[in-house]
């Protein structure tokens, strides 16, 4: 037998678990409506997630947790449901069935995705999604957390602030040589560089990475991967991708997706010694 | 960097750059003072005489201006084609018809109180929603209030629905379509398919007098620009990057934590209502207004003008619209049934090599012209 975690969601508010009240869990604290309650150190938690696209299911009954802080790693063959389950964590898909919640509180399934966005889930798509016929700068400024509604916008002005926000985060995506570029112009691996910098402008409190090492050089990807482990412990990271070299550099726990479910669930040697885990990926 | 606290007047104001503020300048002079006094003060006969030909087109084409440049909001800078923005027009045409028409009073053919084809179909009272139309400043509401109420609701459902690209020119097409069905029959209380003519007055001031033509041209004219320096300051500001941030890639918009329907909605009913204003002084100048400015093909013509002077250009539309309507001026004059050829061929042509209508062609050849460093700014002041 393997040492394999292998996928349970022990519920933390219940009573049964012994540690359901341990930690720095406050009893009566209080919570503005939209702050993110992370007593039990839990920031995302997906319950029994059902998808059908036509009667494909897509996700069948995915149950997964992230903690506060986490960086964590999502593998899985193509048409394992890694981007659907995106999706339906920023709300682009309703689940058919199952829950999504945000810290203790937030319900996701009912918010859309300019609001999950505000309450701070961040999301990178697998294909960089820039805005091609603006700057550098003027990309990174459209992200930048702050009131995004009509009016706010139209008599917006930049604030020195802000400014200094942006240019720190040009410095950290090393693309402040091109801050007045069109970020059309820019490399591949510059656009999806550009791509978490927009995603950090957000403050977002959970990650969600698609794929944010495809089509980037060696230097690239691991210049990636450690700014992924500067940004953990600030910020829970979820990171899809099929690269297992870096995958190995994050060291995070990693958890496989096969056919809508969670298969196996570990770190990176525990699940690639999982017997289940090869037949998935060396063919049935 | 500027302070947090400019009052808005003053950062409308520096949406305009010296140099189109001096062109705007220039502009208001020409209509406002060199076109009035040519038009009223020289005598007919004198060579640089304006006749009132020349006053009514170019009237009327500054109402086509203001009508692509509200069109080039929508289309060029927020990527939504809309095939039916003559019904704005034309709404806010007929808004301000009314009030022409109450003002005939009893000078019509029959008269009587109420205008000719109401007596004609034989009618006791004004319908309700005739009340207050002899009111001016009620009428100016309604020419603002009902095409961007309209605009509104139809956007908030097309958009909520998000609704894109093909369907939704496809349904702003039928949406003109069947309001000019509505607007054809003699019940819906608007003239039928006459629509409204014979006007007399505007405020009490013979309509065809030529002081009259002169101040609605000069009006015409003021409203273009500040059309055009709203559209600047949109575009400039925060709200159009986000709007072309829409146009290029509306997902990440709303995953970066934006709206798009408020956005899309926004400039969608201001566009609505640019068009409105546009209409209400269309008509006093052409002096009618009938169904057949709703119909398909009249709105297809706007996307033209836009397209032939440049979309996503603001001074484009206003080129576009000038010479795309003088040219059928000249044609359904001199070839009158070559004209819908000719017109086809232009927007296919535009659309084929001129993908920034002549203010790109415009750019392309300036820039190829200068060295390349003067080039190089050239094509920054281009984007900006």
């Amino acid at each position: 037998m393997n040492a394999v975690a292998v996928a349970h969601t022990p519920n933390p508010d219940h009573p049964d678990n012994p540690d359901w009240d341990s930690g720095t869990a406050e009893l009566g604290h209080l919570l503005r409506p939209g702050q993110l309650d992370l007593s039990h150190k839990v920031i995302l938690y997906l319950e029994d997630i059902t998808v059908s696209f036509d009667g494909f299911r897509a996700l069948d009954k995915l149950s997964l947790t992230i903690d506060a802080g986490e960086l964590r790693c999502i593998i899985g063959p193509n048409g394992a449901g890694k981007t659907t389950m995106m999706d339906v964590i920023t709300g682009k898909t309703r689940p058919d069935e199952g829950t999504v919640f945000f810290g203790q509180t937030i319900d996701l399934t009912r918010l859309g995705e300019p609001e999950i966005a505000h309450i701070g889930i961040g999301r990178k798509f697998q294909k960089p999604t820039i805005f091609e016929n603006h700057t550098v700068f003027e990309n990174l400024e459209l992200a930048m957390k702050t009131d995004k509604r009509v009016w706010r916008s139209l008599c917006a002005l930049l604030d020195p602030a802000a400014g200094d926000r942006i240019a720190e985060t040009l410095q950290l995506i090393r693309l402040a040589a091109h801050a007045d570029r069109l970020a059309g112009l820019l490399s591949h691996g510059q656009k999806q560089w550009l791509e978490i910098g927009m995603l950090l402008m957000q403050e977002p409190k959970l990650l969600l990475l698609d794929e944010p090492v495809a089509g980037m050089t060696d230097e690239e990807t691991e210049r990636t991967g450690e700014l992924f482990l500067s940004l953990a412990g600030k910020h829970s990271l979820v990171v899809v991708e099929h690269d297992m070299a870096f995958v190995k550099q994050l060291g995070g726990k990693v958890s496989v997706l096969h056919e809508g479910s969670l298969l196996a669930e570990g770190s990176l040697e525990e699940v690639q010694a999982d017997q289940r885990v090869i037949e998935v990926y060396l063919g049935r | 960097m500027m302070p947090a606290r400019t009052p808005f007047i003053v950062r409308l104001g520096r949406s305009f750059d010296a140099r189109s503020w001096q062109m705007a300048g220039l502009f208001a002079a020409c209509a406002l003072i060199a076109v009035p006094f040519m038009h009223l003060a020289l005598p007919p006969d004198h060579p640089l005489h304006l006749s009132t030909y020349f006053i009514t087109l170019t009237g009327k084409i500054l109402c086509y201006a203001i009508v692509a440049v509200a069109m080039d909001l929508i289309w060029g800078y927020g990527g939504i084609l809309s095939l039916g923005h003559g019904l704005f027009f034309a709404l806010g045409g007929y808004a301000f018809g009314m009030y022409l028409m109450r003002q005939i009073g009893r000078d019509g053919s029959y008269q009587s109180d109420l205008p000719d084809f109401m007596v004609f179909l034989d009618w006791q009272e004004l319908p309700w929603f005739w009340a207050g139309s002899d009111s001016f400043l009620w009428v100016a509401l309604l020419v603002l209030v009902v095409p961007a109420l309209i605009a509104f609701v139809f956007g908030y459902f097309a958009f909520r629905s998000r609704i894109k690209g093909v369907y939704f020119s496809i349904i702003t097409q039928a949406l003109t379509y069947a309001a000019m069905l509505l607007f054809f029959r003699n019940e819906t209380g608007f003239g039928g398919n006459n629509g409204f003519t014979d006007f007399k007055r505007i405020l009490g001031y013979p309509i065809t007098a030529p002081e009259t033509r002169v101040v609605l041209f000069a009006l015409s004219a003021l409203a273009l620009i500040g059309t055009l320096l709203l559209a600047r300051y949109l575009v400039t500001s925060k709200f159009g990057r986000v709007l072309t941030a829409i146009r290029d890639a509306e997902s990440r918009v709303m995953f970066i934590g934006y709206h798009p329907l408020w956005y899309k909605l926004f400039v969608w009913t201001l566009s609505a209502m640019l068009c409105a204003i546009a209409g209400a002084l269309y008509v006093p100048q052409v002096g009618i207004i009938n169904p057949s400015e709703m119909s398909v093909a009249n709105s297809i013509e706007i996307a033209i003008w836009v397209a032939v002077g440049g979309r996503g250009t603001l001074i484009g539309p206003v080129l576009g619209a000038f010479l795309v309507n003088l040219a059928k001026s000249w044609f359904t004059v001199s070839f009158p049934e070559y004209w819908l050829f000719f017109l086809g061929t232009l927007f296919i042509v535009a659309t084929l090599y001129l993908p920034q209508g002549v203010v790109g062609l415009w750019l392309r050849l300036r820039r190829r012209e200068p060295p390349p460093a003067a080039a190089a700014t050239e094509a920054k002041g281009a984007r900006a």
